[in-house]
């Protein structure tokens, strides 16, 4: 029997009314890969953050290598060797490499002999682990696999035994994500002991030796990976068992009603990001676009959604004309046409995080009746309505009076969705649908916008995951530098026929 | 480097939105205190003054109301312009163009039934701060000219301008001072002396009037827009995430010139208690620094018409009993007060953090304490 070097005993960490650890134990034994797993808002992050001292727990204890210790902030636990990559990094944009790992750590090394001694010390760590990472590069120019690498290497600077890494894979590109799980697999080697916090069961089968799994705030149970499998996995994750492919009837093609000519957008630098776009989608069906990110979606839907102006081609709806290089409908008046768009980046244009949900859950229909009579809030209809859909949308927590920045990613992107498919659009826009967002969560949203199809809605879906579109669209377009590179029916379609297009290379 | 991290959704509202202002406020008092006693005089003394010059008898206490009266306006136009993330630190300009709007309004409709002519005037003093205002949100919303620097531009654009208006356009020709001529008395906003003697108060003078009732319908006014209309939904969003806004068909620009129109209005109000219901006339330089001292009431206050009452009551407090302590006490100067204020505004405004995760995070582990006990 291994010693655990990380146990944890009755952890309870509440927020408000929210419980987001009930009586958590957790054994982590030295030199594994433990995954932590579990729908967002299960309380993992929550827990690894008690670990790194960011919170402290209402109660509990937390035992390193045996001994007892009380983390009251995160100075303490790195003093026991607790490292943390956070989901968003902590990096100084405009500082090199070894200034950010050195920062804050040894006051007197930002001259002289001991830089040196740091850089050469960086410069083994980066040569046992395989990092090849120049120590002068400036972060800015760093792409988002190298910076999580930096950050990987400051903890392991500091002296971390215990890295614990918080949802890794989210950002990074498939490539990256190989040569992430490359240095993970050599940090085990040494004797390093990872914590991988993580919802995607793929990462968990592919790297872990043990895995402990979250609902609602509970530990449900831990188990050895090779014993388990994902179907095991992700019915302990939700609680009952889950459909990991969508179920979906024949398709039934009605008229076009949203077509698009000859599009060409252009970005907030003056860049032309999407050229010459020609496409259309029919009442009840899905239309995928699959691509790189940055090849012009983000674009696209903006133009499409009314948000940004067009540089040349139109877009007609039902045979109107909404947009051209001249005049464009602002989102309300196409909202009001029968379009809804459920943006691809929920935080910085879905919601407004600092609002109150039931203020979320209006935004966009907030001057229509009955949310609004005269340009006065109606409170009572508002809170009436949150409450309906939060609970059809299983929003969670159902609570309409708290600040939406407390909900999860999942529980977020249901607020937007139940917002902008309660009007029963004509017309769907959607951008990266599931984007952190949790198993029992995607199901759910697959489920709706197939409904949504099915009733007749014309809908296009853009993701950069490759299974999302597949499994549920109709026909797919590939994007590519801004053009669309290949158009297919989803039928007999391969990832490596995708793939290539998404390349370019085909 | 503190590394205190609070739960903000376990910190009692009472906690961070009365005791740690009260806290602040203390400190700031402590350290005026201080400076006090460095001059020479006992600042216990001074607290005293302080209190019997605002409360002790019934003239100081209506100065007090008459000085919240013009705090509450300002006050509020910094909070509405803040609610749309703008930071409106022309409320002195917007107060003074306001007062020019009161004074054209009540001369020259005078013919007409008074409280007609008050409404009016109120309506024209909304209608020049506005008008003042709109100009810095133009420029800020299609040109993105941030409003810091230029609402503070046109305060001494304001300055300027009214100084001219007041030498060689509308001054009385009967003298040589920079104001007007005096408006005819019918229209004078009734006083306090006039409502004291029907009490069966006799009172000398005071500047207190029918416009602090126009303050506290103000607060609710502001209250009511901010949080329960769509007008007021549509600033906050902008504020808070403009991207967000324009996802949701929100113009941002249609917001920023309405929020700092609203602002420009509410300061331009004030102009109603200095003109309509003091002097009743123009005098040049007379909004005072009403307008800068706004500022710090709608911090004080956090933005919110019912933290922006209490914290106009204490400045009122502060100009009233501080006029008493400078009247009383030889070495304490005119100017120690306006150090005084500066010290509340580093408290409550700049340093506003400094304390609140000691004061939150020794709360919530109290109540923990007591809900585990």
């Amino acid at each position: 029997m291994v010693s655990p070097i990380l146990e944890l005993s009755n952890i309870n960490k509440s927020f408000g009314h929210v419980h987001a650890n009930k009586n958590i134990n957790l054994q982590i034994n030295k030199g594994t890969i433990h995954g932590i797993i579990g729908e967002n808002g299960a309380g993992k992050s929550t827990l690894m953050s008690i670990v790194f001292g960011l919170y402290q727990a209402n109660s509990g204890t937390i035992k390193i290598n045996g001994k007892e210790i009380n983390l009251k902030s995160p100075r303490d636990s790195i003093i026991n060797g607790i490292g943390m990559v956070h989901q968003h990094f902590m990096l100084v944009e405009n500082f090199t490499v070894l200034e950010n790992i050195i920062l804050g750590f040894e006051g007197e090394t930002v001259f002289g002999e001991k830089l040196q001694k740091a850089k050469q010390d960086l410069e083994k760590l980066c040569q046992t682990y395989n990092f090849n990472i120049d120590l002068d590069a400036t972060i800015s120019d760093l792409s988002v696999g190298f910076r999580q690498r930096v950050e990987i290497l400051k903890s392991l600077y500091r002296g971390a035994e215990i890295l614990i890494l918080d949802e890794p894979t989210g950002v990074l590109t498939p490539q990256e994500v190989d040569e992430l799980f490359k240095i993970l697999r050599a940090l085990k080697e040494e004797g390093k002991t990872i914590v991988l916090i993580t919802h995607k069961l793929i990462e968990i089968m592919d790297l872990t030796s043990e895995v402990s799994v979250m609902r609602q705030g509970e530990m449900v149970g831990h188990t050895k990976t090779e014993d388990t499998n994902k179907e095991q996995l992700a019915e302990m994750m939700v609680g009952r068992s889950v459909l990991l492919r969508v179920d979906k009837k024949e398709i039934k093609k009605g008229e076009t009603i949203f077509q698009v000519n000859n599009l060409s957008v252009k970005d907030d630098l003056d860049v032309t990001r999407v050229k010459d776009v020609s496409l259309e989608i029919r009442s009840g069906e899905i239309l995928g676009i699959a691509g790189v990110t940055g090849n012009g979606q983000t674009e696209l839907l903006e133009a499409l959604s009314g948000i940004r102006k067009v540089e040349s081609g139109k877009i007609e709806l039902f045979g109107e004309k909404i947009s051209d290089q001249d005049n464009f409908l602002n989102p309300r008046m196409l909202k009001q046409k029968g379009l809804a768009h459920v943006p691809e980046d929920r935080q910085r244009m879905g919601l407004i995080t600092d609002f109150k949900a039931h203020e979320n859950l209006i935004f966009g229909y907030h001057d229509q009746e009955p949310f609004s009579k005269s340009s006065i809030l109606n409170n009572r209809e508002i809170t009436e309505y949150s409450n309906k859909v939060m609970q059809e949308y299983d929003v969670r927590p159902n609570s309409p009076n708290l600040i939406t920045s407390n909900f999860s990613g999942g529980n977020q992107q249901k607020i937007i969705l139940s917002r902008e498919l309660n009007e029963n659009p004509k017309v769907l826009l959607v951008g990266q649908p599931t984007r952190g967002v949790d198993i029992g969560a995607i199901e759910f949203i697959h489920q709706r916008l197939i409904d949504m199809r099915d009733r007749g809605a014309a809908i296009l879906l853009a993701s950069v995951e490759l299974d999302e579109i597949l499994s549920l669209s109709d026909r797919i377009i590939v994007m590519f530098d801004g053009k669309i590179v290949g158009e297919k029916e989803n039928k007999n379609v391969t990832e490596r026929e995708l793939g290539l297009l998404m390349a370019g290379v085909a | 480097m503190s590394n205190i991290v609070v739960d903000k959704s376990k910190v009692p509202w009472w906690v961070s939105n009365v005791i740690v202002p009260l806290v602040n406020l203390t400190l700031a008092l402590l350290v005026s205190g201080l400076f006090v006693f460095i001059a020479g005089e006992n600042p216990i003394e001074a607290v005293k003054l302080i209190i019997f010059g605002s409360f002790g008898y019934i003239q100081g206490f209506a100065y007090t109301l008459y000085y919240t009266t013009n705090f509450i306006f300002t006050g509020l136009a910094f909070a509405v312009a803040f609610h749309c993330r703008l930071f409106n630190i022309g409320g002195e300009g917007q107060a003074y163009i306001g007062g020019l709007g009161v004074f054209l309004v009540a001369i020259n409709l005078s013919f007409l039934p008074v409280p007609i002519v008050w409404l009016l005037a109120i309506f024209g003093a909304f209608l020049f701060g506005a008008a003042w205002a709109y100009i810095p949100a133009y420029l800020q919303s299609k040109r993105g000219s941030h409003v810091v620097i230029t609402t503070i531009m046109f305060n001494f654009i304001a300055s300027s301008l009214m100084i001219y208006l007041l030498v060689d356009v509308i001054r009385d020709t009967n003298q040589m001072a920079p104001h007007t001529v005096k408006l005819p008395e019918a229209i004078w906003l009734p006083s306090f002396e006039a409502f004291s003697g029907i009490l069966g108060i006799k009172i000398r003078y005071s500047p207190l009037n029918l416009t602090f009732l126009l303050a506290i319908a103000s607060l609710f006014f502001v209250w009511f827009l901010v949080w329960k209309t769509k007008w007021g939904y549509e600033m906050r969003a902008v504020g808070h995430n403009t991207q967000a806004a324009i996802y949701a068909g929100i113009s941002p620009h249609k917001n920023i010139i309405i929020a700092m129109c609203i602002s420009g209005g509410l300061a331009g109000l004030l102009g109603v208690n200095e003109i309509l219901g003091v002097s009743h006339k123009i005098q040049a330089g007379f909004p005072a620094g009403y307008g800068f001292t706004g500022i710090a009431v709608a911090l004080m206050g956090r933005n919110h018409p019912i933290g922006i009452l209490p914290a106009a009551f204490l400045f009122g407090i502060l100009y009233q009993g501080g006029s008493e302590v400078t009247f009383e006490m030889p070495n304490i100067t005119r100017y120690m007060f306006v150090a005084v204020q500066g010290l509340i505004i580093l408290f409550s405004g700049a340093l506003e953090n400094l304390f609140r995760p000691q004061i939150e995070s020794f709360f919530v582990r109290r109540l923990n304490r007591e809900v585990n006990a």
